[in-house]
């Protein structure tokens, strides 16, 4: 399946574009980070890291502002008695989830999330989870995932989180009608939006991955048809098309044209008129697109340059260079996940360069050597390159608000114009 | 095992950086995964530092385990070496590296570089934040100050009697809680004793000026949390004296300016006589009346904690109900206040067992850190914060000490500004639940209301209890409610001034995003 709609303007021959590929110091959080957001989308649900003081830390700086009494995420940090064998990390982990479930008897769904030392040091967390879901069975469901630094980049701690979830997805019923299932944690507030879309398109059952709810996870196989909403979804896709799901190609719902390319590519796979299709859609566009005409004027011509952060940077920069006239510099990502981002890589100019992997120091260098005039990059960045003149965008926002969908498009585009308006503004 | 909510103290290598940041002209290589590099943030973010900390982190992965993850820091070292030109450069492990235990040390050794290399061991599984910037405080101190260091039992060259005496001012580092102004403050209060200031360190010092601590007559320890050992060789080194008072509130103070008159031969008495800080008159003023035996609650690093119960209860007051500290290395001290003043010694570092404390003795004010004042906040207790760990608000843009007589000034304003003035107490008193505005369930606007905040959390679904003006379909209202809510005031006028200039009979969703949409600009 391709992508839909009006809108794409593919040329039939195009270049390969340029990637720079590096290895050196990475400049990016580990995957246990994801905990930040997903303890707030599903609701029922306790992350418990098996990990150290520094991961401990970690989540706590990420998370930063939001300092709750007692967060649904815990850290079950080793010390040298568990490495010296004084004690069994098993059967510490085991009393630390009784200790944990017996405080919080309103969770229903634990996951069990390996960090670095727990991997390096062997312990194994399926086994755990299996162990510990016999033992607490049938309240509490215990599943594991990693969100370690050595395995793992930010956003690809959500990919393991839902990976994890889709062994415990129930098969359709034998005579289940075609169903949509979107997949990708999205603020409630979108996926709201995005129901009443699929609605009015004529599409459904709809169901989301994750759930707000754990008992509300969906059931899946052959008759699901699954879209990503988000880009990071690697092993979630594999295992989803493993239980016989489809996967419906197309751009990332990000702007307009992603958004109404996102939609159409949906309701082609549904086989929806697509006049009908265009009825529904054209208004919801046209709107998005009203204060997008304004944020052009401010963005257009502008040059940004993307530190790899959260693998949201070739949508985005899809959506900046096409809707809003933004140059691309360069686009780093941690991973380019080439076949999931083929439609998105296709709708970027041909002279885009693209950056994976890293090596911070070189990629300062050439940054600064560009002078990009908005510099998309992660909070330990951010102010030291200000300091040196240039206008940055921190990344972590673009992860942490809302910013898929029509309604949000404006918004999205506001997040890029408004530090090129502060510098402009302040005059001291 | 232990499960852990919030830490009061983060893993060993950070107090490393904290030292490295603070300081000029070294560098630290630290074998760590790429997750770990969050650790800038702290720097850059929190404290708004304009460089990033000079720290190059080898982030290995998986797959270059068992292979060549020493290979990687060999080369990380040499490429920080290259483009940086640090004077000395700091090497380790991070909790991972440690495991994997490839001998930063010996593998930055074989490189035979032209500056010092000193390795450090911080046992991530067992040591914390504070007890690694000491380690490695004292680390750069003896590499570089050890070559000048008297011969065994040789005696210190009395002072020359035309030289004016000197001290070193230890212990300020980056991320330090108030440790820029507490650093300037002292400074000052030194040169009005007499006393000039041979080296402050680690914060603004190169491992140049390490080599010449030994110049000064004593050390002045700041904080013993992270001076402590340091100043300890340095006493059998050079046979160097150190003070043992940490100057925070009026009495410290004053008890600081006799040791230091003491140890530099100095006569104090004219500045002890004179009233140099505000704290005593404005806590004796009557408007302070009310301040009498109000019970307070205090926890933080045993360094602030101490000196916040003498304040309390000898300065303003105070009844301190309990004393408690996550600095398990000065469990002694904190006991020992705690005694001396009556109250609860509390030696944790479960923030729950805290809060749970908080609940059971229901103080009237907690002097905590940032932890406490969000255990605060949801108690609905006022709470000021006296120590760390930092925040972004606890580096002010106004100089904001803790120590010597402008610290004292800046302590009777954060301490008595969140309770309420005596006669506003009374007023509400007495009209208790009348007016909405002041019931006694309100907190001092200050406090933000009620439970937690969360500013970078996706919105949930939240029913608004706002009263509708116009007409709005029960979806558009629903709707409205999952709009963030620091949003959602400005979402409703806006809906509504949209509505009515069009003369919409009735708000739909599909105003409510028509109007998003005209205002968003
Ligand atoms: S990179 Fe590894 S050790 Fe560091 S915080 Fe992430 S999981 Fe923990």
């Amino acid at each position: 399946m391709t992508a839909a709609g009006g809108l794409c303007a593919t040329a039939p021959t195009r270049r390969e574009p340029t990637i720079i590929r590096e290895r050196g110091q990475r400049e990016v959080f580990c995957g246990l980070t994801g905990i930040v957001w997903l303890h707030r989308k599903i609701q029922d649900a306790f992350f418990l890291v098996v990990g150290s003081r520094t991961c401990a830390h970690l989540i706590q700086s990420a998370a930063g502002v939001m300092i709750f009494a007692e967060p649904r995420f815990a850290t079950a940090i080793i010390d040298e008695r568990d490495l010296a064998g004084l004690s069994d990390a098993n059967a510490e982990l085991d009393r630390i989830v009784a200790q944990l479930l017996e405080r919080r008897p309103d969770i229903k769904l634990l996951f069990l999330v390996g960090s670095c030392p727990s991997e390096v040091i062997k312990l194994d967390l399926s086994r755990a989870a299996l162990r510990l879901s016999r033992d607490h069975a049938p309240g509490v469901r215990i599943l594991n995932y990693s969100g370690s630094g050595i395995e793992t980049t930010f956003t690809q701690g959500e990919d393991a989180c839902l990976a994890s979830l889709v062994p415990e997805m129930a098969p359709e019923a034998t005579d289940a009608a075609p169903s949509l299932l979107v997949v990708g944690a999205l603020a409630d507030v979108v996926e709201d939006q995005f129901k009443r879309l699929f609605a009015a398109l004529g599409i459904g059952p709809v169901q989301f991955l994750p759930p707000r709810r754990a008992a509300d996870l969906p059931a899946v196989g052959r008759k699901t048809t699954y879209i990503l909403a988000q880009p990071f979804l690697g092993d979630t896709a594999r295992a989803l098309d493993d239980r016989g799901a489809t996967r419906i190609d197309a751009p990332f719902p990000l702007g307009a044209e992603g958004t109404s390319l996102w939609f159409g590519a949906a309701a082609a796979a549904f086989g929806i008129d697509p006049a009908h299709v265009e009825s529904v859609l054209a208004p919801a566009r046209d709107r998005a697109m009203r204060p997008l005409s304004r944020y052009r004027l401010a963005l257009k011509g502008k040059r940004i340059f993307f530190f790899p952060d959260s693998q949201l940077e070739v949508p985005l920069a899809r959506f900046l260079s096409r809707e809003l006239g933004m140059k691309l510099v360069e686009v780093g990502t941690p991973y380019l996940h080439r076949e999931h981002l083929a439609a998105d890589l296709a709708l970027l100019p041909d002279d885009v360069v693209l950056s994976e992997g890293q090596d911070v120091e070189k990629q300062l260098d050439r940054c600064r050597a560009q002078n990009p005039d908005l510099v998309v990059c992660g909070l330990g960045l951010a102010n030291p390159l200000e300091a040196e003149g240039l206008t940055t965008k921190w990344s972590i926002e673009l992860v942490f608000t809302p910013i898929q969908g029509f309604e949000q498009a404006g918004d999205l585009a506001e997040l890029f114009v408004r530090p090129l308006a502060r510098r402009t503004k302040l005059v001291a | 095992m232990q499960l852990t909510v919030w830490t009061y103290e983060g893993p060993p290598h950070v107090g490393a950086m904290r030292i490295a940041t603070g300081m000029e002209g070294v560098h630290y290589v630290l074998h760590a995964p790429q997750g770990d590099t969050y650790a800038d943030l702290l720097f850059t973010m929190i404290e708004r530092r304009q460089k990033r900390p000079p720290v190059t982190y080898t982030t290995f992965q998986a797959r270059d385990l068992g292979s060549d993850t020493a290979n990687l820091f060999k080369s990380a070292v040499q490429d920080a070496y290259d483009r940086f030109q640090p004077q000395a450069i700091l090497v380790g492990a991070s909790c991972t590296a440690e495991l994997i235990q490839d001998d930063p040390g010996g593998l930055a050794e074989a490189l035979h570089l032209p500056v010092p290399i000193v390795a450090l061991e911080l046992p991530s599984y067992q040591k914390k934040e504070n007890w690694g910037a000491a380690e490695t405080f004292y680390r750069l101190v003896r590499t570089f100050a050890g070559p000048h260091a008297l011969a065994p039992g040789a005696k210190r060259a009395p002072r020359a009697a035309e030289r004016r005496p000197s001290c070193n001012l230890l212990g300020a580092t980056a991320l330090g809680f108030r440790h820029r102004d507490d650093g300037a403050e002292i400074i000052r209060l030194l040169a009005s004793i007499g006393v000039d200031v041979n080296v402050a360190a680690p914060m603004g010092a190169t491992p140049a000026d390490l080599a010449r601590l030994g110049d000064a007559d004593f050390n002045v320890v700041l904080y013993p949390e992270i001076a402590g050992p340091s100043a300890k060789w340095l006493e059998k080194a050079f046979a160097q004296p150190c003070t043992k008072v940490v100057p925070i509130g009026v009495g410290a103070t004053r008890d600081f300016i006799a040791e230091v008159g003491a140890l530099a031969n100095i006569d104090v008495s004219t500045m002890l006589d004179a009233e140099q800080s505000r704290l005593p008159w404005y806590s004796r003023s009557v408007d302070s009346t009310y301040l009498t035996g109000k019970r307070v609650f205090i926890f933080g690093d045993a360094t602030h904690a101490v000196a916040a119960a003498r304040i309390a209860a000898e300065e303003l007051g105070f009844t301190v109900v309990a004393v408690g500290s996550y600095s398990r290395e000065f469990a002694r001290d904190i006991r020992d206040a705690a005694q001396k003043y009556g109250a609860e010694a509390l030696i944790t570092d479960d923030f729950l067992a805290v809060e749970q404390h908080i609940q059971a003795l229901q103080p009237e004010l907690v002097l905590g850190t940032q932890m406490e004042r969000h255990i605060a906040k949801r108690l609905k207790i006022p709470c000021a914060v006296i120590s760390a760990p930092v925040h972004v608000q606890d580096f002010p843009a106004r100089y904001s000490p803790q120590m010597g007589f402008e610290g004292a000034n800046v302590i009777f304003d954060t301490f008595v500004h969140p309770l309420m003035m005596g006669l506003e107490e009374h007023l509400l008193g007495m009209f208790r639940d009348e007016d909405g505005e002041f019931s006694d369930t309100a907190v001092p606007s200050h406090l933000a209301a009620s439970g937690a905040a969360p500013i970078l959390v996706m919105p949930q679904a939240v029913p608004s209890a706002d009263a509708i003006t116009l007409d709005w379909a029960p979806e558009a209202q629903k709707e409205l409610g999952k709009i963030p809510f620091f949003v959602r005031g400005k979402a409703r006028r806006n809906t509504e001034k949209f509505a009515a200039e069009r003369g919409l009979p009735r708000i739909t969703i599909e105003t409510l995003y028509d109007a998003k949409a005209h205002f968003s600009r």
